[in-house]
């Protein structure tokens, strides 16, 4: 049996790999292959796993990319419309066809990281795992050892993107269960600006895994601005593990809006690295059906003067389920830290179920923070009031959703990106039959 | 023509309407007073067809058809409009988009045509000008961050907009100074016509002064004890409830 139950064959061996002629790489990779033997996959033991089991992958077999299935014809990429540059992945495998990284404005790269790897490997071995470290994550580990596509977006020193720039990952397509393994690496050097979307999403009924590391340094007084649509398949396996460092007054915005997949997680680790950090990490999720979305966060408030916030809300119907896990962590000498973090979750069916875990740890004196969580049914009263105004039943529920998730989604700054993704949200709602246009406007 | 036969209605299984029989002409005016606690609201809601309050017995016909068991949007489409005790807010969802909503929910039910968007607007900004409320108000929040006077008059403009042929004023007065009250009794009067009519459920006489009522009931007990015409307001302002609940009970 192979190490990797889930993957059919030698994970390395005989298989085509980027970057496989750089040695430092081949050394990662295989050290990630003992990392991982090592712990397997993470199992609820884990305090950060506590609630997620990674069960698809204990009864699928997974096939490599290299298997193929990439040139199937696909006649929509979800897009946010104008962007300064796209890079679309089928099934882990870039499509030239679909992407257009053409129009860069000097001082920004934004390529795939197999291109990158090529062209300028001393720059990815300087750059990758300084910010993903952590030896304990299995997730990373695996990633470290398959990763075989992704990208890097590296904006130099003062230079600004007045657009965002986009990834589409597209899976599934093929008749056999898949996995694959983006590695992302993103670095704003000091005081330069940037918006990256990405998307995630799922065609057809295929299974799937994909396992994607991101690892994102914002340099002192730089701007990220970091958005996520996951909208897997129904049949997927969605594991993100985000790595974030962010430097002297310097601002981090990260959403993530989860309508999709049959497991999901996200989890985001942030350290606030230099006086005057803000970070705000915030996100919304839908699932339906026996969905399960986790969202895992630790943000590390290392150094005095920084400020995090987070909200998230989710909304859950059928049976299925949500996690919620976010520690703020305050160093001992983080003195005016001023954290919070909010998760609010509407369960739409009795069985329906949200386990939320908003925790701080605070080490400084001087430091202002809080949390908090809800978990709520929908308000029959609103409800009545809405339907005693001729409003049906169904238009009145979607606009009750909406209206739940809607201060979430205002975190989004790009009014653009809070657009599309309010879009999203409007048609993962049964027959949406609400004005979707009006509830924009207003937005 | 509203009528009601020997109501019934529990909520979490307490009886609360213990048989209560009322008759509204069409162009009527009828208000209902009553101490608190003594089922007016649960009238309204029972009316309105709120889930969890439950008719155990009689009926409520309206226009020759038993409303029991039609869902409040149904009941909105036949005409049947409650201005809450306490409307609710609902963040994120403009007031004037839900009124938009609300209107064209009802047009659509009644087999009739949405109405074209700038003539929604206009006619929207106009209600909302003879109820001395700003615009601004429409691109709110539906309630959120309004006075208790200004969710007064949003219930008073839902109702301008739908036109309904039964009102239901569920202690609309309450909380508003006399200005507030005067455009409110306008707004409500505004819609009088011989084919209206509405149930003014109030605390006080005063309103009473500004919507001139064709009868006045005294609800307590959870049944009608008395009626009269618009002097019994005035009565109950100077002896109080006591004589007349305790006369029927
Ligand atoms: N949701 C409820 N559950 C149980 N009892 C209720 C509920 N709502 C109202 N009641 C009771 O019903 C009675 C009538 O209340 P209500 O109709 O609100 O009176 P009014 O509007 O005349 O002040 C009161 O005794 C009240 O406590
Ligand atoms: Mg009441």
């Amino acid at each position: 049996m192979s190490i990797l139950p889930f993957i059919e064959g030698e994970p390395i061996a005989g298989r085509q790999l980027i970057g496989q002629d750089l040695a430092w790489l081949t050394t990662r990779r295989q050290a990630g292959i003992e990392r991982f033997q090592k712990t397997g996959l993470p199992t609820q033991k884990l305090e950060s796993w506590k609630y997620t089991r990674l069960r698809p992958l204990d009864d699928t077999r997974y096939l490599p990319v290299d298997a193929g299935g990439t040139d199937i014809s696909i006649d929509t990429v979800p897009s946010v419309g104008d962007v300064a540059a796209r890079l679309v992945f089928v099934n882990g495998r870039l499509r030239a066809d679909l992407s257009d990284i053409s129009e860069l404005p000097e001082g920004v790269r934004f390529d795939t990281l197999e291109n990158v790897l090529a062209e300028d490997p001393l720059w990815v071995e300087a750059n990758m795992g300084s910010v993903a470290k952590d030896a304990d994550q299995a997730m990373l580990a695996l990633n470290d050892a398959m990763m075989d596509s992704g990208f890097v977006l590296h904006v130099q020193k003062g230079k600004a993107l007045t657009k965002p720039v986009e990834v589409v990952f597209i899976g599934g397509l093929t008749d056999q269960a898949i996995a694959y393994f983006p590695r992302n690496l993103i670095v704003l050097e000091e005081a330069s600006q940037a918006t990256l979307v990405k998307h995630h999403v799922g065609h057809g009924r295929a299974e799937y895994f994909a396992n994607s590391v991101s690892e994102i340094a914002v340099g002192d007084a730089a701007n990220f601005k970091h958005y996520k649509v996951q909208a897997e398949s129904i049949h997927a396996a969605h594991v993100a593990t985000v790595h974030t460092r962010i430097g002297r007054d310097a601002n981090y915005e990260g959403f993530g809006l989860s309508i999709g997949g049959l497991l999901s997680r996200t989890e985001t680790n942030i350290t606030l690295a230099g006086q005057g950090a803000n970070a705000g990490l915030h996100g919304a999720y839908m699932m339906r059906g026996n969905e399960h979305c986790d969202n895992t966060s630790y943000i590390d408030m290392a150094v005095p003067n920084t400020t995090c916030n987070q909200v998230f809300k989710g909304v859950l119907d059928d049976a299925s389920r949500g996690v919620f896990q976010g520690k703020i962590h305050v160093a001992r000498d983080a003195q005016k830290a001023d954290g919070r973090m909010l998760n609010k979750t509407l369960l739409l069916s009795n069985d329906a179920e949200i386990d939320s875990k908003p925790e701080l740890e605070i080490y400084a004196d001087d430091v202002q923070c809080a949390h908090g969580m809800t978990t709520g049914q929908l308000d029959t009263t609103a409800l009545f009031y809405l339907r005693s105004r001729g409003i049906p039943e169904a238009l009145a529920r979607n606009m009750l959703v909406q209206s739940f998730l809607g201060d979430a989604l205002e975190e989004i700054s790009d009014e653009n990106v809070r657009e599309v993704f309010l879009d999203r949200v409007v048609h993962w709602l049964p027959a949406h039959c609400f004005l979707a246009g009006e509830w924009k406007e207003s937005a | 023509m509203l009528e009601i036969k020997d109501l019934h209605a529990t909520v979490g299984g307490t009886e609360i309407l213990k048989g209560l029989h009322l008759v509204v002409e069409p162009g009527e005016v009828h208000a209902i007073m009553g101490p608190n606690g003594s089922g007016k609201s649960t009238l309204s809601y029972v009316l309105a067809g709120r889930e969890g309050y439950d008719v155990t017995g009689g009926r409520i016909i309206y226009n020759g058809e038993d409303l029991t068991n039609l869902e409040p949007e149904e009941r909105a489409a036949k005409g049947i409009f409650l201005a809450f005790q306490y409307p609710v807010e609902i963040p994120g969802v403009p007031n004037s988009t839900f009124l938009n909503e609300a209107l064209n929910a009802v047009r659509r039910y009644r087999g009739e045509e949405e109405m074209d968007k700038i003539e929604f607007i206009k006619m929207l900004r106009a209600k909302t000008k003879e109820l001395s409320m700003s615009d601004e108000m429409l691109k709110r929040a539906v309630n959120v961050g309004f006075s208790g006077g200004e969710k007064k008059r949003n219930e008073v403009l839902q109702m301008a907009i739908l036109e309904p042929t039964l009102a239901i004023l569920d202690e609309t007065d309450s909380g508003l100074d006399i200005d507030a009250l005067k455009i409110v009794a306008d707004g409500v009067n505004a819609l009088r016509s011989p084919e209206r009519s509405s149930l003014v459920i109030t605390h006080y006489q005063r309103l009473l002064d500004y919507i001139v009522p064709d009868k006045v009931h005294i609800l307590a007990k959870g049944r009608i004890q008395h009626t009269g015409g618009k002097e019994l307001a005035h009565e109950l302002e100077a002896k109080g409830y006591a004589d007349f609940v305790g006369e029927a009970a």
